[in-house]
């Protein structure tokens, strides 16, 4: 194989890799979305706090990891739940653009927080995983368990609603929400059920990306505007094109930054997600209604 | 069993019951006539705690339903099957069908309440895989009122199960309100159809613009002469 082949091979790997965390990213963005109808601007924000408590918990407190991960991952969905009964649940029926000035709001309060609390040194775990290498390319172990746990976290989010009837009316309630309380349910408990599993997936996530990425309090921008637009691509509140658009996305950022540097990645990324918002501005799998 | 008493209500500055008592004996099919715009749907949805009462008390089995929470009603043996059916269009027919067995009482019991439905209607049970928004009108109708006998109800609640239906299913839907009727079940149905609706119940309210006109038995309404006039079209 020529160099340059098992370069490319190398980033469309990469790419795939990365598209796993994207796409646990997004499930949670829209699981929020299509259930609550509210986008959660903060959401890379509590990433970041995810990223900071397994820093503290696994670092600074020396935490074994099947502990420390388990507490991070409750931290966010704590977070979760809180961001929903004191910002969201206030604004239900206010005007959506309140709602996104006042979650656009917790962003910026959350990265002061994280700045004045944890400071704006760049932190990380201090684990250092090894390199596969496979045939002729190498592969971060960190990604590759990464990507496995990311795989495993939709999966039980899907299990879950599919199989159990909480799930099912987690569902059920994008449909149709005005006669949920004819089923029995009690929507603000759905809610808060939502905004939980939304937050405990942006931990997970955290857990993750803190493998590959160092944690610093503006950390959040350099996913959060990709996710956002993985969700807009994707359909809002869709979660099989959200999951596919996060796999585009990746391969887009992985294999553009291999032509060029990665920041040009980026740069196609955008370019592509400004030319679909033409081409199909409901998003990929929009429903014809 | 169940018993409205003065009751008000509407929606913001709009009031659409003005005063209504009526009043549904263990057992009994009751039917609301009356036209569009009565304040039927309103009707309902006072009942299920869809909507709040202004004044006047509802009560059902001696306990005052203003005082439960909408969601808390199912788990009395209230169900309702709302007006247009609303089903969930992009889950299959058996996932509406879970979402009506949703409270404890029924999760308990869902495999049974199941085989009901199906025996009750057995095109569900061939359509259980396929999604509810992809049927006809008839067959989601059916998948509605499936879907409330899920929760085991004492009382049905009927919101216009004819509207928008082809008069052959209308046909078949008031064939099986008759059966569900047969079955032991408590049922109060709002219609517009009022020939069809006045052959199924024991007794009937005339409901117009919000204030109960007229009640008796379905005879006595099918023979009073404005009604025929005015709703049979005779």
């Amino acid at each position: 194989m020529g160099i340059f082949d098992i370069f490319l091979l190398e980033a469309v790997v990469n790419g795939l890799l990365l598209g796993g965390v994207l796409a646990l990213l997004a499930l949670g963005l829209n699981l929020i979305f299509g259930v609550i109808d509210v986008v959660w601007i903060c959401y890379a924000e509590l990433v970041m706090i995810g990223m900071y408590a397994i820093y503290y918990f696994a670092s600074a407190y020396g935490w074994p990891l099947w502990l420390a991960v388990p507490a991070a991952i409750a931290v966010v969905a704590v977070l979760g739940v809180l961001l929903h009964v004191l910002v969201i649940s206030p604004l239900l029926g206010a005007e959506p653009i309140n709602q996104l000035l006042a979650t656009g709001g917790v962003l910026f309060f959350l990265q002061s927080f994280a700045t004045v609390a944890f400071g704006i040194e760049f932190r990380n775990l201090g684990l250092r995983l090894p390199v596969i290498e496979v045939g002729d390319i190498f592969i971060s172990y960190a990604r590759l368990l990464a990507f496995g746990c990311a795989l495993a976290g939709m999966l039980a989010v899907w299990l879950f609603l599919s199989r159990t009837y909480t799930g099912t009316a987690i569902r059920a309630i994008s449909q149709d929400r005005q006669i949920m309380a004819l089923m029995g349910v009690d929507t603000r408990r759905i809610y808060l059920i939502t905004s939980a599993v939304g937050g405990g997936l942006a931990g997970l996530a955290a857990c993750l990306l803190v493998l590959q990425y160092d944690v610093h309090p503006f950390v959040g921008l350099s996913f959060g505007p990709i996710i956002f637009m993985i969700c807009v691509m994707g359909g809002l509140g869709n979660m099989l094109g959200g999951f596919i658009a996060a796999f585009i996305f990746a391969e887009l950022i992985s294999v553009g930054g291999l032509f060029l540097d990665l920041e040009w990645g980026y740069v196609f990324a955008f370019v592509f997600f400004i030319a679909m918002m033409f081409v199909r501005p409901e998003g990929l799998l929009a429903r014809r209604s | 069993m169940l018993q409205l008493n003065a009751v008000d209500a509407g929606y913001g500055g709009f009031r659409a019951l003005f005063g209504v008592s009526l009043e549904v004996r263990l057992g009994e099919a009751v039917g609301v006539i009356g036209p569009n715009g009565a304040g039927k749907t309103t009707l309902m949805r006072v009942i299920s705690g869809l909507i709040r009462p202004r004044a006047g008390t509802i009560t059902w089995e001696g306990t005052d339903l203003a005082s439960v929470p909408a969601h808390r009603i199912v788990e009395l043996g209230i169900a309702h099957v709302p007006e247009n059916r609303r089903l969930f269009p992009r889950m299959t027919v058996e996932e509406n069908l879970r979402m009506g067995a949703f409270i404890p009482s029924a999760r308990a019991r869902f495999a049974e309440r199941l085989d009901f439905v199906y025996d009750l209607f057995p095109r569900m049970k061939e359509r259980r895989s396929q999604l509810a928004g992809t049927m006809s009108g008839g067959e989601q109708q059916m998948c509605a009122i499936g879907r409330a006998l899920m929760s085991s109800p004492k009382i049905l609640l009927m919101d216009e199960p004819s509207a928008g239906l082809a008069p052959v299913i209308v046909q078949q839907v008031f064939e099986l309100v008759k059966r569900i009727r047969e079955s032991g079940l408590t049922v109060l149905i709002v219609e517009q159809n009022v020939q069809q609706v006045l052959r199924v119940v024991d007794r009937a309210y005339l409901l117009d613009a919000g204030s109960i006109r007229m009640s008796g038995t379905a005879a006595e309404l099918a023979a009073n002469e404005s009604v025929r006039e005015a709703y049979l079209g005779i």
